[in-house]
C-alpha cells in the first residue's frame, strides 16, 4: 500500500515534470516598445490560449538601437526565436547571413499579395523570409476644431493647402504646422516621402529610379524639395531644435493645426488629443489629378534560423499570417494596417480615413527603401539630412538633389 | 658572500588579477579591433586588405570629408574644454582654497554633483532647458529683456557644437576643480608664509607661487581632457542622435565610429571600416598622449617639499 502510494507520487512528479518541460518559451525581438502592453495583454494571451504549452515573451528594444542590438545578439547567438523584420535590406542582409530562416513554405504566406511580401523577399522573389504584418500610410492629420473655427475646408490641392496654412498663420491662434528638424527623419519620412509620390507618380517614378531611367535631379524629384522649402514659414518658432516628441505634443496639446503624419500616430493621438481630428492625403497639383500615397510596408516577423524551437516558432508565424491575427492587430494598433488579403473591419474613424485612401489613390512605398540604400553614402540617411537642410533653408532644393544624386551615382551602377 | 635574492613571486601574484582583467577587457579587444581594421568583406568571405580600409577612409572624398569633419569638430570640442572648463576649474579651486570662504564644502559639492550624473540625464535636462517650446531658457532671457538673444541653439549648425561643448563643460568642471583643489591644499604653509614675508600676497601669490606649483596637475588635467574628449560620444548621441545633426555639425569621432560600426536605420553596420576609424582614433589619442608625455611632462619642473 505504502509502496503503491510512493510509486503514484513518484509518477505524478515525473509526469508533472514532463508536462513542465513541454512548455516552450518563445522570445520576440522587436523595436515596437510602444506596443508592449498590447502584445502582453491582447495578442500573446490569445495565442497562448489557442496553443497550450507555448509561452511567448515580447522583448522590445528602443527603435533607434534595434538594428545594432539585434545584429550583436544574432552574432552572439543570444537573439530571440522570433525576429521582427525591418523592410528590405536590413532583413535581406540577415537572411543572406543565414540568420533568418526561409519561410516560403509557410501555408499562411498564401494570404499575402506579392506587393505585401516584396519587402521581405530576395531580389528575385524566390524566397520569402518574414510574414508581413502591417504597413503605415502617410498623410496629414489636422485639428478639426481649429479648421472649423477658422472656416477652413479640407485642402485637396496644393494651392488650397498653402492657402489654409496662410489663413491659420494670419489668425495666429495656432502654429500652422507641427514639425521640427532636430531629429531629421520626420523631414524625410513625413516630408519628402509623404508629399513626393504625387510628383514622381508613385511606383512609376520609384521603379524608374531603381532602373536608372530617372535621376534624383529630375524635376519630379526636385519639386518635393521645393515644396518642403516653403514649409519653413509655417513651422513653429525655433523649429530647428524641435524634436519629434515636441511636435507630437504641440499637436496633441492643440497648439498646432496640421501635423505631417504617419498613420502609426493614430493610437497615441487618440489618447492624448482632447479635440476632434481628421486626416487628408498629400494634396495634389490640380483638382482631379491622380493622388499617390506612401503606403509603406513597414513591419513583418521572421524566424531566427538558429532557434531551438523551430516547430513552435512556425506555429506562431502561421498564426501571425492568419486573418484572426490581422483583425486583432489592426484594431489593437489603429494606424498599422494589415497587409493580409482578407479585408479587416476597423473601428477607429481616423484609421478608416487613412485606409480609405487605398481605394482612391495609388499606393507606393518610400522611394529610398528598396535597393537604393544599399551603398555608402546611404541614400535614406542622406535624404534625412537633405530634407532637414532644405526645410531650414541651409541648402537649396537643387543642391540637395544634386548631392543625393552624386552620392547615389557613386556606387549604384544603373545611376552612373 | 651575498645570498641570491629569492624570486618575489608575490608581486606577480598580486598584480595578476588586475593584469588579467585589464588584458581580457582592454588589451585583447584593442588588438582585435586593430586586427579587424586590416580586413574587409568580399561577398561573405573575410579577406585581408592590409591598409586598404585606411586608404578608403583617407582617400575617398565621401569618407575623408566625414572623417575630417568629425576630427575638426572634435578638435573644437576639445578646445572649448581647454579654454573654458580648465580655467574655470582652476579659478574655482583657487577661490575654494581661500581660507576665508564660508560654506566652501557646500559649493564644492554642488559644483561637483553634475559630474556624477548620467549623460542621459544631462543631455535630456539641457535639451529641455534650451527647448524653444517648453524650455525655461527663452522665458528667463525674456525676463531680463534679452529674448532677442535666444536662438534654437541645438538646432543651428553654427551654435550646436559649441552649445554641447559648454553643456559638457558644465557637467565636468568639477573634475579639474577637485584635482587642482587637492594640489593647492598640498602646498606647504611654509612656502606661502615665506611668500607673505616677501610681500607676495593675494592674486600675485596665486600667479607667482601657487600656479607654478600646480602646473603638473594642470598637465594631467589637460591630458585627461584630451583623452576624454576624443573618446566622447554619449552626450552627442543623447542630445542629437547618431546622425549628429544639424547637418553633421556635431559629428565627432565617437558618433562617426558608432554610425559606421553599428549602422544606422537603413545603413548596415560595417565592422571593418568601423575598426579602421577606431584605429585612427587610437592613433590620434596615442600621438596626443606621447606628445604630452615626452614633449611636455619631462620639461615640467617639479618641486620637492
Amino acid at each position: 500500500m505504502k509502496s503503491t502510494f510512493r510509486i503514484a507520487l513518484l509518477t505524478s512528479t515525473l509526469m508533472a515534470g514532463a508536462a513542465w518541460a513541454e512548455d516552450v518559451t518563445l522570445t520576440i525581438e522587436s523595436w515596437r516598445n510602444d506596443d508592449l502592453s498590447i502584445w502582453q495583454e491582447q495578442i500573446i494571451p490569445a495565442f497562448e490560449a489557442a496553443n497550450p504549452g507555448i509561452k511567448v515573451v515580447f522583448a522590445p528594444t528602443a527603435p533607434a538601437e534595434y538594428n545594432a542590438a539585434l545584429n550583436s545578439k544574432l552574432a552572439a547567438g543570444s537573439a530571440g526565436d522570433l525576429i521582427t523584420c525591418r523592410p528590405f535590406d536590413a532583413s535581406l542582409e540577415l537572411y543572406n547571413q543565414g540568420n533568418l530562416a526561409d519561410l516560403s513554405g509557410l501555408a499562411s504566406m498564401a494570404n499575402f499579395s506579392s506587393v505585401a511580401k516584396s519587402a521581405w523577399q530576395t531580389d528575385d522573389g524566390a524566397a520569402t523570409f518574414c510574414v508581413p504584418m502591417a504597413s503605415v500610410i502617410h498623410g496629414f492629420i489636422y485639428n478639426k476644431d481649429a479648421f472649423d473655427a477658422l472656416g477652413i475646408a479640407v485642402p485637396t490641392t496644393r494651392d488650397e493647402f498653402f492657402a489654409a496654412l496662410d489663413k491659420i498663420k494670419a489668425d495666429g491662434t495656432y502654429i500652422p504646422m507641427a514639425m521640427g528638424t532636430n531629429d531629421q527623419w520626420e523631414a524625410a519620412t513625413m516630408g519628402y516621402n509623404n508629399i513626393g509620390p504625387n510628383y514622381w507618380k508613385g511606383e512609376e517614378g520609384r521603379l524608374a529610379l531603381i532602373k536608372g531611367e530617372q535621376k534624383l535631379t529630375d524635376e519630379a524629384w526636385v519639386a518635393p524639395f521645393k515644396e518642403l522649402a516653403r514649409w519653413k514659414d509655417y513651422l513653429g518658432d525655433g523649429f530647428e531644435a524641435q524634436t519629434y516628441p515636441d511636435s507630437q505634443n504641440l499637436f496633441t496639446l492643440g497648439r498646432a493645426a496640421v501635423y505631417p503624419a504617419g498613420s502609426w500616430e493614430i493610437s497615441g493621438f487618440n489618447t492624448q488629443a482632447q479635440f476632434k481630428m481628421g486626416a487628408f492625403p498629400p494634396p495634389v497639383g490640380a483638382a482631379g489629378d491622380t493622388c499617390y500615397i506612401s503606403d509603406h510596408t513597414d513591419i513583418a516577423i521572421g524566424m531566427n534560423a538558429k532557434t531551438a524551437h523551430p516547430e513552435e516558432t512556425k506555429k506562431f508565424l502561421e498564426w501571425v499570417g492568419s486573418a484572426e491575427f490581422a483583425a486583432m492587430y489592426a484594431n489593437a494598433l489603429p494606424g498599422f494596417f494589415s497587409l493580409n488579403s482578407t479585408a479587416v473591419e476597423m473601428k477607429d474613424p481616423l484609421a478608416q480615413e487613412f485606409v480609405s485612401w487605398r481605394g482612391k489613390c495609388q499606393s507606393t512605398i518610400r522611394s529610398t527603401y528598396q535597393i537604393l540604400s544599399r551603398g555608402t553614402p546611404n541614400l535614406e540617411n542622406e535624404t534625412w539630412n537633405a530634407s532637414a537642410n532644405v526645410i531650414k533653408g541651409t541648402e537649396t532644393p537643387e543642391d540637395a538633389a544634386k548631392r543625393l544624386q552624386d552620392g547615389l551615382a557613386s556606387w549604384y551602377e544603373p545611376q552612373k | 658572500m651575498a645570498t641570491r635574492k629569492p624570486v618575489r613571486w608575490h608581486i606577480a601574484l598580486f598584480l595578476a588579477p588586475a593584469v588579467l582583467v585589464y588584458t581580457a577587457i582592454m588589451i585583447i579587444p584593442l588588438f582585435g579591433t586593430l586586427n579587424l581594421s586590416l580586413f574587409n568583406e568580399d561577398g561573405n568571405v573575410r579577406v585581408f586588405v592590409g591598409l586598404g580600409n585606411f586608404a578608403t577612409l583617407f582617400g575617398e572624398p565621401l569618407w575623408s570629408e566625414a572623417f575630417w569633419n568629425a576630427l575638426g569638430n572634435n578638435a573644437w570640442f576639445f578646445l572649448i574644454h581647454m579654454l573654458v572648463q580648465n580655467p574655470i576649474g582652476i579659478a574655482l579651486a583657487a577661490i575654494l582654497s581661500t581660507p576665508r570662504l564660508r560654506m566652501a564644502a557646500f559649493y564644492r559639492t554642488a559644483i561637483f554633483i553634475p559630474t556624477i550624473l548620467s549623460f542621459v540625464i544631462v543631455g535630456f535636462v539641457w535639451k529641455l532647458i534650451l527647448s524653444p517650446i517648453w524650455g525655461i531658457a527663452p522665458g528667463m532671457l525674456d525676463m531680463v529683456g534679452l529674448k532677442s538673444l535666444f536662438a534654437p541653439w541645438l538646432g543651428k549648425e553654427a551654435y550646436a557644437l559649441t552649445t554641447l561643448a559648454l553643456i559638457s563643460v558644465w557637467q565636468f568642471v568639477g573634475i579639474p576643480m577637485m584635482l587642482i583643489y587637492a594640489a593647492l591644499l598640498s602646498i606647504p604653509d611654509e612656502v606661502l608664509e615665506a611668500a607673505e614675508m616677501d610681500g607676495i600676497t593675494g592674486v600675485s601669490q596665486f600667479w607667482k607661487i601657487k600656479l607654478p606649483l600646480i602646473l603638473p596637475s594642470i598637465g594631467i588635467i589637460s591630458i585627461l581632457t584630451f583623452v576624454g574628449n576624443f573618446n566622447a560620444f554619449d552626450l552627442i548621441y543623447v542630445a542629437q542622435g547618431a546622425l549628429a545633426g544639424p547637418d553633421y555639425s556635431t559629428d565627432i569621432l565617437g558618433t562617426f565610429l558608432y554610425r559606421t560600426f553599428f549602422g544606422f536605420q537603413l545603413q548596415l553596420g560595417d565592422p571593418y571600416m568601423g575598426s579602421a576609424i577606431a584605429g585612427a582614433m587610437f592613433a590620434i589619442i596615442l600621438v596626443g598622449v606621447c606628445v604630452y608625455l615626452f614633449g611636455i611632462q619631462t620639461r615640467l619642473r617639479r618641486y620637492q617639499f
